[in-house]
């Protein structure tokens, strides 16, 4: 079937004579070719697909496939005969004259022009055209305006839907509105005064350029777009679950803020976080920029199926990647085919096959771990790094180095091959296996002409003596390892040296007590490589080193990813009906036949990773600058950013869209900092935000852009704005996450002693990207503002205005320091009310208010100047200070910090 | 909120505000402002929810709001509800063979004994109903309830079985059902928000608050939770030194600054914002005033066996009482502590399950009859239970002897209660084997016991959907039937 639909997409391609791949085809037929995209996809979405689509095909027919069209149906007749109107009964039930028969059942008929293009389409042989988002964006011609409105070449694009749209677009935003727009947009912080004036005097032609550059260049920016990208990587620093204990993955939050900073290529950013630990030799921060998907889940409740919660991991993995990369939907396959889009139900777990085989498997320790030693073990590991970089070359240096910063990869039950008297723990947030005297396992395959020794993860309390003996070959086999097995202090790795046995060989690992007591447990075995520099004099006391290094403590780990070797990889099988316990047919690692014709070369994350930024891709590019955008204007291209799928919206302005898209993986070689900046310099952006009434009439939901979108800041640029203007804020960069001043009794976690301990000095004041987040007790201010919980993948946060953020930015204690630390500094400005308000004003909006509000604001400090003088305690209690000036002038703070035009971006 | 809806909000919005500023001149900042506002669908007035799909409810209600008493650790059926004679005969035999198949534990291994009810039961009311000594007083009530004995679901551990209970998805991210309510009804009192919680045992359940989150709808609509110390809702006390009097005049030049802003710009969201902003202030009486239960008379403390200033399952039943009485639609309560695993004597069936007990028996036997008293049970649909049940065998964790009596989680039998709201009273609903493993008629799966829920409510489980990444979810994904058999 797959292969009928490939010639379906074949043909299609050949037909694609459309500009920007989306408009209407041009065809010499004396009739106009009707366009499937255009014309027929939204009758057949908005009345057929919710019973014959790709799930539900009621009477056995399916619109999702062609080929499932042409089929015979259940009454024997045939739905769609292509060139045949009069024999094809979908017209023939469309057009029914009996309503219990006519289509769609129980609903409005069709119009009479929706069957004339159904019925036209159907003559002109019902050829199905991919939706508009899996066809690789065309360049677009760019008509050029006249009007010399346009700054570059986004302008024209969107001058010319708002003429044809019967707008106009708007003129420059203010200076004032427009520099501060630009700041939190850029760097999610807004200006001060200062910089406010610098802008504001600068008149020359390059003043508003030079702006953005200084802005992209800022550290300050990349801890703002950090935030976005760390919803879409369900970013937290908790479990999650029960007890939702604490994870140490602030690492790789630090090194998504310095990708943006660096500008690193977006198709580099892609491949490192999907798959950095399969790139050639890689780098200490590529390992740790796969602890992207490392922000999964993990089941820390006693009781609880190790197996079932990887296997919950991995789905969250694939839907994540889809909807990140491809705004795809891939969740819904996960128990059937696709319900709207062509991707049938095998092809989600061909995506599964690619994260099924990373060694994680929801334990506690969260395993694999990147670690970071003590510094006098870090010295150490220099050292060995040195010598074995002198005996051989850099790279085997670094080999050695990844070997003992994660000790991977390492063999564990879910690997042995034959198990005998043993107990394996695989409930509780533990998985290990209890041996006894008499138990053995088996690992298969073990390449001794390059192992020397076997590191054995193993604890035992109790004082009792047993052994470990290593066999080659068989249960009889030659023994070429021994150990003792004495009490050690929880998990430790024992060393076992090999002796020489030719080739690979299975081991068998057999276990001998004194007692009938348990021997201990092990939790898995971890493979040594030879060492270089077996001639040097040297070399037993750095093999020595090793070994103690694989115990030492270290200070910090990072979650991270780590593929489990070919030999020991895991199968995978399609989930019958979603179940995993239920296994069906084995799959190999895929991309959906939608995507690409190629047959095979996909084996690993690595081809995944590349394949999603390649030219091939027809998604990727569109769905970032989408995003991109959306952030700016408050909406994007294509309004559903999370679904780019037949159900989605169609683009406002697709030939943009792929304009953007091409220029983004093209000449701009995928760097944001280019895209932002064409997009911040447009005209477009530039706008006043200012809503004129002809506007509101044709446009209300502003999706021509004939003005600026007015749009509510972000749950954590409320927070850092407040701490910024009133000089709070703390401009401290990276490290563990911080836990600024929260009510009391948030925190009432079962079954975990954690605490939320009140960070001092400025880390209490740091922006809200460095806030600890908690997934069972988030900070209760930015959930509040629609901050994303991050237990899954967010593209998209719903803004909503409720009573509660005016109870957070009114009281919460947060926010009125930050209004009592502007009351002080406004205390101390010299005048009369008036220059106070103004001062206050300037400091908050970058601007000085209207005659207006200054009255307002006047008024509203000589009110509360009565009430204090009448009631000097109320005073105090506010301030802690018997200064009568400084409590009005906090009211007053307070009340500028709740200010629409300070909560939103103008 | 999807585009859609989004598309028919901002609409609506802009009629009816355009209408508002045509009509008053008066000036903003008066209290009648807010109510003069229209939709905001968070404390919308009225039953429907314009936002939702369809015209809500989709059709007459039995039941206008909900309190959910959750014992968040699973009490055991085998001493409270589901009486078993023969497994008293069994107590102390090896569990068969038969029984441990294919089954999967969150403890048990190797081969556990059979453990008989550690209660003992008798038959109450008119209606005969089997109650244990561990529930004196709610004896007296079991005319008013119906007892579902036949619950089962797909879960046996904590966190994951309440997230399905209240979401209807073992994993993180739904709504739950709370929020699903007030996302289709909204709340009959804008002062208050239309979903709250409230929380005793010394804990947060295991699900922790994704249990009353708002998942992928808009966070308007996730649970409140009120606090037993501190301010009752986060931030609803002004700072020490801001008197009622001076908030209110910051209030008003607030407003009349973000009015100027609207008449500069014409953005309809500042109008909004004022709103809010009223309805936060109104709140700030509202809130302390229905949380106060000192305002109670003596009586009703006694019935409930209160103890003012303290976090007790006992207030929070007559807290839910007032909150019901003042329109709030959906209200949960989580007790914690019910998780009788055998490992000491605080969760021994014997000592633990009695003083877990003793906590509830006589607050929600309160909650019941005082509901009745005020007329307030017809409309007002109650429910009590945890997440899933308890096993007949005795638990043996790692294959040892446990120092008391306790069972492990389990999936395919559990004992919940239901009353008010269109539910039969004196009904006891479903059976489970002689030794309480498997329910073997009228089983009632959690998705059954959704779909019921909703259906009191006049919302259609199936057809009461959002959409979101591509796809419509419902509370009950694509399952679940409504249980007619326990309806009045």
């Amino acid at each position: 079937m797959a292969k009928q639909f490939r010639s379906a997409r074949t043909y299609t391609k050949m037909m694609s004579l459309f500009a920007g791949g989306l408009l209407i085809l041009t065809c010499s037929c004396t009739e106009e070719k009707v366009d499937f995209n255009a014309q027929v996809r939204p009758i057949l979405n908005k009345n057929c697909i919710s019973c014959h689509g790709g799930v539900k095909q009621s009477g056995d027919f399916g619109l999702i496939f062609r080929e499932n069209a042409l089929q015979e149906t259940k009454n024997g007749k045939i739905g769609i005969v292509p060139g045949h109107p009069e024999k094809s009964e979908m017209i023939a039930r469309i057009n029914h004259e009996n309503p219990e028969m006519r289509m769609p059942l129980e609903r409005e008929p069709l119009s009479k022009e929706e069957i004339d293009i159904l019925t036209k389409w159907i003559k002109q042989g019902a050829e199905w055209q991919e939706h508009w988002a899996y066809i690789k964006p065309q360049e677009p011609e760019v008509t050029q305006t006249k009007s010399g409105w346009a700054k570059n070449e986004i302008d024209h694009f969107i001058l010319n839907k708002i003429e044809e749209n019967g707008l106009s677009p708007s003129e420059e935003a203010n200076k004032y509105d427009l520099v501060r727009r630009v700041y939190l947009d850029l760097t999610g912080l807004p200006p001060t005064p200062k910089q406010v004036d610098d802008f504001v005097n600068d008149n020359s032609a390059q003043a508003f350029e030079a702006l953005v550059d200084e802005l992209l260049a800022s550290p300050k920016y990349g801890e703002h777009w950090a935030s976005m990208w760390l919803d879409l990587a369900r970013f937290a620093d908790s479990k999650g679950y029960e007890a939702d204990r604490g994870r140490h993955i602030w690492k790789y939050r630090d090194w998504v803020i310095k990708a943006f900073n660096n500008d690193l290529p977006f198709d580099q950013f892609t491949i490192e976080q999907l798959a950095g630990d399969l790139l050639p030799e890689p780098s200490i921060n590529q390992l740790i920029a796969t602890a992207f998907h490392r922000n999964t889940l993990n089941n820390d409740e006693g009781g609880t199926d190790n197996e079932e919660y990887r296997v919950a991991s991995v789905i969250d993995r694939v839907n994540t990647t889809w909807e990140v990369w491809q705004s795809t939907t891939m969740a819904c396959v996960q128990c059937h085919s696709h319900p709207y889009d062509p991707i049938k139900m095998e092809e989600y777990y061909t995506s599964f096959a690619f994260f099924n085989n990373t060694s994680d498997w929801d334990v506690p320790a969260e395993h694999p771990l990147l670690k970071e030693f003590e510094a006098e073990d870090e010295a150490k590991l220099d050292e060995i790094k040195k010598w074995i970089a002198g005996r051989s070359t850099a790279s085997e240096s670094g080999k050695w180095e990844k070997f003992l910063l994660v000790g991977e990869p390492k063999l564990r039950p879910e690997d042995f091959e034959e198990v005998e008297n043993v107990v394996h723990y695989n409930r509780a947030g533990q998985d290990h296996m209890r041996v006894y005297d008499g138990s053995y396992v088996k690992i298969k395959g073990v390449p001794l002409q390059d192992i020397d020794r076997i590191y054995l993860n193993y604890s035992q309390g109790s004082k009792d003596l047993g052994e470990l003996w290593i066999r080659a070959d068989s249960l009889k086999g030659p023994v070429i390892g021994k150990t003792t097995l004495t009490k050690t202090n929880g998990f430790t790795n024992i060393p076992i040296r090999l002796t020489n046995h030719p080739g690979t060989a299975d081991l068998y690992f057999q276990f001998k007590g004194r007692s009938d007591d348990y021997n201990g447990s092990i939790d898995g075995f971890l493979l040594g490589e030879k060492l270089p520099g077996d001639k040097d004099a040297e070399y037993q006391r750095v093999y020595q080193e090793i070994d103690e290094m694989l115990n030492a403590p270290f200070k910090n780990t990072t979650p991270i990813m780590i593929e489990k070797p070919e030999t020991h990889s895991r199968q995978t099988n399609v989930f019958v009906r979603g179940n995993w316990l239920v296994k069906g047919d084995e799959v190999s690692p895929g991309i959906p036949a939608l995507f690409t014709s190629e047959e095979t070369g996909f084996n690993n994350r690595l081809d995944m990773a590349k394949w999603l930024v390649s030219d091939e891709n027809p998604l990727t590019g569109r769905v970032m600058v989408n995003r991109f955008w959306a952030k700016l204007f408050g909406k994007g291209l294509v309004a559903t950013v999370e679904d780019f799928g037949t159900l989605g919206d169609y683009p406002s302005h697709p030939a943009l869209l792929d304009w953007l898209a091409l220029r983004f993986s093209g000449e701009w070689n995928w760097q944001v900092k280019k895209l932002l900046k064409t997009i911040v310099m447009s005209a477009t952006y530039r706008q006043s935000s200012k809503v004129p009434a002809v506007a509101m009439e044709k446009d209300p939901d502003n999706k021509w852009l004939s003005r600026s979108p007015r749009v509510r800041l972000s749950a954590e640029q409320i927070r850092d704005q407040a701490l910024a203007v009133s000089g709070l804020l703390s401009d401290k960069m990276y490290g563990p996450s911080v836990m600024p001043p929260q009510p009391d009794g948030v925190w009432t976690v079962v079954y975990s002693n954690a605490t939320w301990n009140t960070s001092e000095g400025e880390d209490a004041y740091r922006r809200g990207l460095y806030t600890y987040t908690r997934r069972s007790s988030p900070y209760p201010s930015f959930i509040t503002f629609d901050a994303a919980g991050r237990e899954f993948c967010l593209s998209r946060r719903i803004n909503t205005n409720t009573p509660l953020q005016a109870l957070v930015t009114l009281n919460d204690p947060v926010y009125f320091e930050a209004a009592k630390n502007l009351a002080k500094q406004i205390r101390e400005v010299k005048g009369d009310k008036k220059a106070k308000v103004e001062a206050a004003y300037d400091k908050v909006m970058g601007k000085m208010p209207t005659a207006g509000k200054t009255d307002i604001l006047i008024n509203l400090l000589e009110e509360t100047e009565g009430y204090y003088k009448e009631n000097e305690a109320e005073a105090y209690k506010l301030t802690g200070s018997e200064d009568l000036e400084l409590a009005t002038l906090t009211v007053m703070a307070n009340a500028l910090m709740n200010m629409d035009e300070f909560i939103v971006k103008n | 909120m999807d585009l859609y809806n989004e598309a028919r909000k901002r609409k609506l919005e802009f009629t009816t505000r355009r209408h508002f500023l045509k009509k008053c001149s008066t000036g903003l900042g008066g209290i009648a402002l807010a109510s003069l506002m229209g939709p905001q669908s968070l404390f919308a007035k009225g039953t429907g929810n314009k936002l939702a799909p369809d015209p809500l409810p989709h059709f007459y209600p039995k039941a206008k709001r909900v309190i959910y008493l959750h014992m968040a650790g699973a009490p055991s059926q085998l001493e409270m509800f589901d009486y078993k004679p023969k497994l008293e005969e069994l107590h102390d035999l090896d569990c068969p063979k038969s029984l441990l198949e294919g089954k999967r534990f969150a403890f048990i291994q190797g081969t556990p004994k059979m453990l008989g009810p550690q209660h003992a039961f008798k038959q109450h009311g008119e209606s005969g109903t089997y109650v244990s000594e561990l529930l004196p007083n709610f004896s007296n009530i079991v005319d008013e309830v119906a007892i579902l004995k036949a619950m089962h679901t797909d879960e046996f551990n904590h966190a994951p079985a309440q997230l399905f209970l209240q979401t209807g998805s073992p994993r993180v991210g739904r709504p739950s059902i709370g929020a699903w309510v007030t996302y289709g009804l909204g709340s009959e009192n804008e002062n208050l928000p239309g979903y709250m919680v409230l929380v005793s045992g010394g804990k947060t359940p295991s699900a922790g608050k994704n249990a009353w989150g708002s998942g992928f709808l808009p966070s308007e609509y996730q649970g409140v939770q009120c606090r037993n110390s501190g301010d009752p809702i986060l931030y609803v006390s002004n700072p020490d030194g801001m008197s009622r009097d001076i908030r209110r005049k910051s209030l008003d030049a607030i407003n009349a600054i973000n009015k100027s802003q609207y008449e500069e710009f014409g953005d309809q969201e500042i109008l909004s914002r004022i709103s809010q902003y009223e309805m936060a202030f109104k709140m700030q009486l509202s809130v302390p005033e229905v949380m106060d239960i000192t305002k109670e008379p003596e009586y009703i403390q006694e019935m409930y066996g209160t103890s003012p200033g303290q976090a007790s399952f006992a207030n929070n039943c007559l807290l839910a009482r007032r909150l019901i009485e003042q329109g709030v639609r959906f209200i949960q309560l989580y007790h914690w502590g019910w998780d009788m695993h055998g490992d000491s004597k605080a969760t021994s069936l014997n000592e633990g399950l009695t003083t877990k007990c003793d906590e509830i028996d006589r607050p929600m036997t309160a909650l019941v009859k005082d509901l009745k008293l005020r007329g307030l049970l017809d409309d007002t649909l109650v429910i009590w239970g945890g997440e899933f049940g308890r096993t007949p065998m005795r638990e043996n964790r790692g294959g040892r002897v446990m120092p008391y009596y306790g069972r492990d989680h389990h999936t395919e039998a559990f004992s919940i209660w239901m009353a008010g709201g269109g539910i039969k009273g004196g009904l006891s609903y479903g059976e489970t084997d002689d030794i309480g493993y498997y329910g073997i008629k009228d089983r009632v799966h959690v998705h059954d016991l959704q779909a019921t829920i909703l259906h009191q409510l006049g919302l259609d489980h199936e057809r009461f959907t959002y959409h979101f990444q591509g796809r419509d979810f419902r509370l009950t994904d694509v399952h679940g039937h409504v249980v007619k058999d326990i309806l009045a």
